[in-house]
């Protein structure tokens, strides 16, 4: 067994138990925490397929900042955790439904892609030869060169996207007061100061 | 074959590589603290540590073993096993990331295409020991703490990566030994990239301190507000952890400074040879600057940190990030900016 071999079932082994974990774990900060070592394992197994850039990408971003927002938002929860866990049971088919319908899904794109007809073709077209370029050039050549458009419009979408959160959740309060930086960064010290010289025993 | 090519022999020689990198790492660290202690003692005209050892030169040791002794006191209402984890994982996450980090030529542990972003992910789950700890101890200031530091090391980490986007630009590359190598013109220290990426110098060193939790910007464990943040309820050696792992962290800030802007290994002067030795005085020069803008600037208001992090940085290294790529892609002044072009 190669060390290669090896340290795959090491990441298999712990991304499937971590996710697991994920859905047992009774506390819900945990449960992120578990979520957290979920992706950490993935990013191990892409470095072992030798895809290095997408998993840093992958830690940068989704274990770097996604999941730290995740986190934020399940430690401020105020919420009675005992009595959700209760209600587990309730859930359970729901969930197990989502899973077997995501199961299916994966197994036809994966099926398809694999199997048929043109896929060899399709998959020899994309993908440059790792011995001759890095995965960081081959990943921008095709974005930024291949589909630069689509990569264009997909960004446009998030942007779309990002502006109608902002739009939605703005809301200017007239009833709090706010720092003005500007005004405080001109302020004068000469207009604000004034240097007295007091006298032994009098006072101002 | 020699038994440092079978499998075996090359873990034995890894491991061993490790060792001397992390003991580079921690006997460095033994006297960054007291180096730190004595600058800031002799801006506030003190004498600073000096009684255990020459010049007090072994004050550090003596406080670690006063660490390692003491009692774990561990509050009643905490999450024991994130309790203890945090400070584990900020420890190892900051010795992680100088498995990439190169020394001279060549020494490197992991010579990998992507070092840079090795570095930024290993720095990026760095805010995780903050986190954790600041919530596992289940009290108030602990917690402030970390929703502070949590906001405040991603909003410095975009900042940061812009920055660092700038020199892959100009390099083509991001290995660290290939953007050291894209550095040396034959000009000396003036080939270096602090004079094509001024303006990104100044800000990547600020937003270091952000991302370190230095001051001015030690606002998670700022003890005029919160007692000392995230730490409040850490004793004895998990304390001791959270500390070292600040420290590295910082080290590590201070060489990639030097690797990045200033040449790694290269020497300033053409003719003089390069080696590893130029790289740790630059390092230890930025760690004097480090250590002086704790004892000379004032702490930052938590708004003005957000304020300067979003509105100022982060705009200024995106629109830097513009100019450099039209720069390096027309080539203007020739291979100043498109280092890529000078072949080899």
């Amino acid at each position: 067994m190669t060390v290669a071999v090896l340290a795959f079932y090491a990441f298999s082994i712990v991304g499937v138990v971590a996710a697991l974990m994920v859905t047992l774990s009774r506390n819900p900060v945990h449960s992120v925490l578990w979520l957290i070592l979920t992706f950490l394992s993935a990013a191990g197994l892409m470095v072992l397929l030798g895809a290095e850039f997408v998993a840093m990408l992958l830690i940068i971003v989704y274990v770097g900042a996604v999941a730290v927002l995740f986190l934020f938002v399940v430690m401020m929860l105020d919420v009675d955790f005992a009595e959700l866990k209760s209600e587990m049971v309730k859930y359970m088919p729901l969930g197990l439904l989502v899973a077997v319908v995501v199961l299916i899904q994966l197994g036809f794109g994966l099926g398809a892609w694999a199997t048929s007809e043109g896929a060899m073709g399709l998959r020899q077209a994309v993908t440059p030869d790792a011995a001759v370029t890095e995965n960081t050039k081959a990943l921008g050549l095709l974005m930024y060169d291949t589909y630069l458009y689509l990569f264009q419009l997909s960004g446009l979408i998030l942007l779309v996207a990002m502006i109608g959160a902002i739009v939605l959740t703005l809301r200017h309060r007239k009833d709090i007061k706010r720092q003005n930086v500007l005004h405080q960064m001109w302020r004068d010290p000469a207009k604000a100061l004034e240097m007295v010289d007091v006298k032994p025993g009098q006072g101002l | 074959m020699g038994f440092f090519e079978t499998t075996l022999g090359m873990g034995v020689l890894m491991a061993l590589q490790s060792l001397l990198i992390v003991g580079f790492v921690m006997i460095s660290l033994l006297f960054l603290v007291y180096g730190d202690r004595k600058i800031w003692a002799a801006v506030q005209m003190r004498r600073g540590p000096n009684v255990v050892g020459p010049w007090g030169l072994l004050q550090t040791v003596a406080d670690a073993l006063k660490f390692i002794l003491k009692e774990i006191v561990v509050p009643a209402g905490a999450d024991r096993p994130v309790y203890f984890l945090a400070p584990m994982l900020s420890f190892v996450l900051a010795v992680l990331a100088w498995a990439v980090i190169p020394f001279n030529d060549g020494w490197v542990l992991a010579n990998v295409n992507v070092a840079i972003l090795f570095v930024f992910a290993a720095s990026s789950l760095e805010v995780y020991g903050v986190i954790m700890g600041g919530w596992a101890s289940n009290s108030k200031y602990p917690f402030l703490g970390a929703l502070r530091s949590a906001a405040q090391m991603i909003s410095y980490e975009v900042s940061l990566g812009l920055i660092i986007i700038g020199i892959i630009i100009s390099t083509g590359s991001m290995n660290f030994g290939n953007i050291v190598a894209a550095q040396d013109t034959g000009y000396g220290m003036l080939g270096w990239y602090w004079l094509p990426h001024l303006p990104m110098v100044v800000l990547f060193f600020i937003s270091a301190l952000a991302e370190t939790n230095r001051p001015p910007f030690d606002l998670p464990e700022a003890e005029s507000e919160l007692v000392a943040g995230f730490m409040v309820e850490y004793s004895s050696t998990p304390y001791l952890l959270f500390m070292a792992g600040e420290y590295i962290a910082i080290w590590l800030m201070c060489a990639l400074l030097s690797i990045l802007f200033f040449g790694g290994w290269l020497s300033p002067i053409p003719g003089v040879a390069d080696g590893f030795g130029w790289l740790l005085i630059k390092m230890v020069f930025w760690f004097f600057m480090f250590a002086m803008v704790k004892a000379i600037v004032p702490r930052y208001r938590y708004d003005q940190l957000m304020r300067i992090g979003w509105k100022v940085f982060l705009p200024m290294s995106l629109g830097w990030v513009v100019i450099i790529a039209f720069l390096a892609k027309f080539e203007i002044l020739g291979s100043f900016w498109a280092r890529y072009t000078m072949g080899g």
